[in-house]
């Protein structure tokens, strides 16, 4: 059986399946205003102060299922209603605080904001910096660092809190990375989802023959649905009527053999170039670190690459991604990338589309899912972009000097880009990974662990072809534009 | 010119799609029908039973393998060329 991590992530499953099923059937127009009350029954509130607070979250997430609010570009959304729960001063002086002689917490603080008052500290909120450094002298820990999760989450910032306590996401800043998504323990920011206008495209394409809409697959799916075998998701994923199941792994081997040109091709003049296969990292440097633009690869994500093939290879092709990852949403929305992937869902929406449809994994047929190699697969992890490349840079015998730089999550590639851009950088090449633990960890994976990692590994060693020049021979890809344009 | 479309999905990969079209190639190019036949990959042809699925223009589905590639060849493209 599928495991939920959250009551959190249920809940949103729960409004993505009644969207899903409702849509399947054709009566989404007509009934979607009955989803809350059939996801809240009632009559006792779980979670909020009524049942009609609770009903009205719901039909938020619905919208949010529906595709959200058109007039946001941004394709992470905060549902008003739901965020109201978080206290707004991130440092609270607790029960554990004993009134002490010593008050390190008054003497360190830099701003005077601590008084004591009735034999306990107090932190004047009007002055309070958010330095933290109370917190840290207190030898009875007692003073609680409660920032908002979801701005402790934002690696960029992109989160304020305006006058009515309400979380508001600067979209300037925002790389959509899904932190904040994955973090919230309200639920209350959410990624806008397109399952019905997949679900749309795929009636249409029954109808149609001049339409074939085919799934691809990010190689994180390994470690998800492990109460399954893969070969059953994909039989699974066919059922909900794609016409094929192709693996983004695929492009991950075009991406690693251009890339690694690429690199020995330009690293002599750019002194150091980072990967681009993770969208969020590509838009953190753009906004964060504006004048290293140029050094981010040139080259076009494993998930273009492969729309690009299937659509050179087949002119009735559609084609929808599905991943962990809520930045792959934006990137296809990019103007020199409009049209090459036509929709983004989630690990998640596919678990409610496939309930929605009354699949049930454990019993599909097993199918068969190989197009890629072992290096293609192992991009769902931290460290195989560079696997990759230094294999493309062996095997093809490339004179070049190939000092990789492997960045676990936002913070690491922080620092490296930080040193980088004061020319201390103790490498050539920057991989870098938004979340923690590569594509695995991504915000809308359906759960997130130590042995995911193993999974993608031993997915990675069942590929039929052992090597990049081996999974890439028959397809015609100097053809295919594999450069990004901005 | 003729087009013969093999199937390069996950089922027809795995029974040797990609041997299958290196073999093609070395025949056409040893016949020099360069100019006359072409090679593509495609993904699934809805077959995946008649692994390797092979289908030369729009015409029905024919199942080959690395072995019969040299019969396929001569039954059903060398008459056409």
């Amino acid at each position: 059986m599928r495991k939920f991590e959250s009551q959190v992530q249920i809940k949103k499953y729960e409004v993505l399946r009644e969207v899903s099923r409702l849509a399947m059937e054709g009566k989404l127009e007509e009934k979607y205003h009955e989803i809350p009350n059939k996801i809240v029954p009632g009559p006792e509130a779980t979670t909020r102060c009524c049942i009609y607070k609770e009903r009205a979250i719901i039909a938020e997430r619905v919208k949010l299922a529906m595709g959200g609010n058109k007039d946001n570009e941004n394709v992470i959304e905060v549902i008003d209603c739901a965020c109201d729960e978080c206290p707004i001063e991130r440092f609270v002086v607790t029960e554990a605080c004993r009134g002490c002689l010593a008050h390190r917490c008054m003497d360190v603080c830099p701003v005077d904001a601590i008084s004591i008052i009735g034999h306990k500290a107090y932190i004047d909120s009007s002055k309070c910096i958010e330095c933290g450094r109370c917190s840290q002298v207190c030898p009875y820990n007692a003073i609680a660092d409660v920032m908002r999760p979801c701005r402790k989450a934002c690696p960029v910032g992109a989160i304020s809190i305006d006058e009515n306590k309400k979380a508001v996401i600067d979209n300037e800043k925002c790389i959509q990375c899904g932190a904040c998504v994955y973090q919230c323990p309200f639920g209350a920011i959410m990624d806008k989802s397109y399952i019905v206008d997949v679900i749309n495209l795929i009636k249409e394409a029954k109808n149609n023959e001049n339409i074939r809409v085919y799934a691809i697959i990010a190689p994180a799916i390994s470690s998800q649905f492990t109460y399954a075998k893969i070969e059953q998701v994909v039989s699974g994923i066919k059922k909900l009527g794609f016409h094929d199941v192709i693996e983004v792994a695929l492009g991950a081997d075009i991406v690693a053999k251009h890339e690694a040109k690429e690199f020995a091709e330009t690293i002599e003049n750019q002194k150091f170039m980072t990967s681009s296969c993770c969208p969020a990292f590509v838009s953190y440097i753009r906004k964060k670190y504006p004048m290293l633009t140029d050094k981010i690869s040139k080259s076009v994500s494993p998930m273009i690459a492969v729309s690009r093939l299937i659509k050179s290879m087949d002119d009735k092709a559609k084609v929808v991604f599905i991943g962990p990852c809520t930045a792959k949403k934006m990137e296809i929305k990019q103007d020199d990338l409009v049209g090459d992937t036509d929709y983004v869902i989630t690990f998640e929406e596919l678990a409610a589309m496939l309930d929605a449809a009354e699949i049930k994994l454990e019993y599909c047929e097993e199918g068969v899912l190989d197009n890629a190699s072992f290096f293609g697969r192992i991009f769902a992890r931290t460290g195989g972009v560079t696997e990759a490349v230094r294999h493309v840079i062996d095997s093809e015998k490339i004179d070049v000097e190939f000092k990789p730089v492997v960045c676990d999550g936002i913070k690491e590639c922080d620092k490296a880009l930080k040193m980088a851009m004061v020319n201390r950088l103790n490498g050539n090449f920057i991989e870098g990974m938004a979340c923690v633990g590569g594509c695995i960890g991504g915000a809308a994976s359906l759960h997130h662990g130590p042995k995911d990692r193993n999974e993608v590994d031993k997915y990675g060693k069942l590929a039929m072809e052992k090597d990049i020049n081996d999974s890439l021979r028959v397809f015609d890809i100097e053809d295919l534009k594999l450069d990004r344009e901005i | 010119m003729l087009t013969i479309h093999v199937c390069i999905g996950s089922a027809c990969h795995l029974k040797g799609a990609y041997n299958v079209i290196n073999k093609l190639q070395e025949i056409i190019k040893e016949r020099k029908l360069e100019d006359k036949v072409v090679v593509k990959g495609a993904f699934c042809l809805g077959e995946c039973t008649k692994a390797v699925s092979v289908k030369i223009d729009e015409g029905t589905i024919i199942s080959v393998s690395e072995e019969t590639v040299d019969d396929f060849f001569e039954q059903y493209v060398a008459g056409r060329v």
